[in-house]
């Protein structure tokens, strides 16, 4: 038996987007010309898709911050944290990180990707049950079965839900741990923190909230959702990720449990990988500074945030949640109408993210777009026109008939 | 088919969009095409209607209807 025989039922999804012309999951920017500009198939396109929420991935002392380090400390660690790949930036990114979050401590990781691989094999073992949200992202999912402890889903941010499962599972004295999302990827809904904690008093359980798309985004001090719901001390663990707002790549968690940085010892995505390169480390503290020092950013993110919502909301576009967040999704009626619209908006000139089942829950076909605080009031509008024309009035389903 | 079988082919219904013929011995992913994210959602419905819990770590060799029922016999007989 051929072992990638079981890849003709993608090949077949492929060059059925192919066959439209389209490179739906592969879209190549040729030059990036600013956080909200690229170069796409020779055309120049105004970026939605690119969770650069800050817009800082070009700000002139996070680049200087990464040549410095490139120059001075060479191109890779070559190794291991727990090895020779611990330099002093690493150490410092992990202390300003704490400090910002006002946490006791806080571990740096490779990627976002391995920061929720390894916090959750590191908190849940074999004996202990994680109890994860529907719609967890895949790096959550992939780390629960990494750490080999009992799996119990519950529905999508409803804390009643996981209420009824905690009550339901027999107490088998093994330790449990619940995990959230601040907001979540793909429709952009936040969780209703309040309602968890309620159950959490109730029941007794560690909890871990995922900042990825919140940390920078949400929160007076940016620190994410804990942050604006004022419930930063029920929080126990918090994960994030450098590749968002940080512009970066990398990851973290932090917390205040004394033995949280024995962690180090017991997270294979951790241990067994080369920590991240000088020239992004460097780059993350001096991005994070930003975050600290400059809350317009912040504040600018929101305002575009309200303004692309409010414009797809007046072109009558069904939204995949009801209040403003800097992930807005539209929900189409099927894959190829999706890939239809998705290919028009592009050769018109935006790029979102094709979102498609089973990236996406309740088999959503999503057009996701990102907003970033560098995108102008005129980049926004814009784009609110293509989705019009495309989306609204339906002139991408008419070109993919055509 | 014993009884809980009948009962999860009931349940499995509305993720046949197939219109597979419903058996013990229905692949539930392979045979309706559905992708692991709809199984999931398809075994919390379970869970809900047998008010047992299924941890999906304890499904990774259940394929069939059969195979499924095994795993809720077993749960409802030890609540």
């Amino acid at each position: 038996m051929d072992l990638l025989a079981k890849l003709s039922g993608i090949a077949e999804r492929h060059a059925r987007v192919r066959a439209l012309g389209l490179e739906g999951v592969g879209v190549v920017n040729d030059k990036i010309i600013s956080p909200t500009r690229a170069i796409i198939g020779g055309r120049e396109t105004i970026l939605a898709g690119t969770n650069n929420y800050m817009g800082i991935t070009f700000e002139p002392d996070c680049v200087a911050a990464g040549q410095e380090a490139l120059a001075e400390f060479g191109t890779g660690t070559t190794g291991s944290r727990i090895a020779n790949g611990s330099f002093a930036m690493h150490a410092q990114l992990e202390r300003e990180l704490a400090a910002f979050l006002g946490r006791a401590h806080c571990i740096v990781f490779t990627t976002g990707y391995q920061a929720n691989l390894g916090m959750m094999s590191g908190l849940a073992g074999p004996r202990d049950t994680i109890y994860l949200d529907a719609d967890s992202h895949s790096s959550i999912y992939d780390g629960c079965t990494l750490s080999g402890a009992k799996l119990v889903r519950f529905r999508h941010n409803d804390a009643a839900d996981l209420d009824k499962r905690l009550s339901r599972g027999e107490d088998d004295g093994g330790g449990k741990l619940v995990v959230l999302e601040g907001i979540y990827s793909m429709l952009g809904d936040r969780a209703p923190l309040a309602d968890f904690i309620a159950v959490k008093k109730k029941h007794g359980f560690q909890l871990l909230l995922d900042e990825a798309h919140s940390f920078g985004v949400l929160g007076a001090g940016g620190r994410g959702l804990a942050d604006e719901a004022g419930l930063e001390k029920e929080v126990d663990f918090i994960v994030g990720t450098f590749s968002k707002s940080v512009g970066a790549i990398g990851g973290f968690g932090a917390g205040d449990h004394p033995y949280f940085d024995y962690l180090r010892y017991a997270m294979r995505p951790y241990m067994f990988t080369a920590s991240s390169s000088p020239a992004s480390i460097a780059t993350s503290i001096a991005a994070l500074r930003k975050l600290a020092a400059e809350p317009q950013r912040r504040k600018r993110l929101m305002e575009n945030s309200a303004r692309l919502f409010a414009g797809f909301r007046a072109l009558g576009l069904d939204m995949g949640c009801d209040v403003v967040s800097p992930v807005i999704a539209v929900k189409c009626p099927d894959e190829p109408s999706t890939v239809a619209m998705w290919g028009a908006l592009l050769k018109a000139g935006v790029y979102v993210n094709l979102a498609l089942p089973p990236g996406t829950p309740n088999k959503l076909c999503l057009l996701r777009c990102s907003v970033s605080a560098a995108h102008s009031d005129e980049e926004i509008d814009r784009i609110i026109a293509l989705f019009g024309s495309v989306v609204a009035e339906g002139h991408g389903l008419r070109a993919m008939s055509a | 088919m014993t009884d809980t079988a009948a009962q999860i082919c009931k349940l499995l219904e509305p993720f046949n969009s197939n219109g597979t013929a419903l058996s013990a011995k229905t692949d539930i992913s392979a045979d309706l095409n559905i992708d692991s994210v709809t199984v999931m959602d398809f075994v919390m419905e379970v869970e809900d209607h047998f008010d047992i819990e299924i941890p999906l770590n304890v499904l990774s060799e259940t394929r069939t209807v059969e195979d499924l029922a095994k795993v809720v016999d077993s749960r409802v007989k030890k609540g």
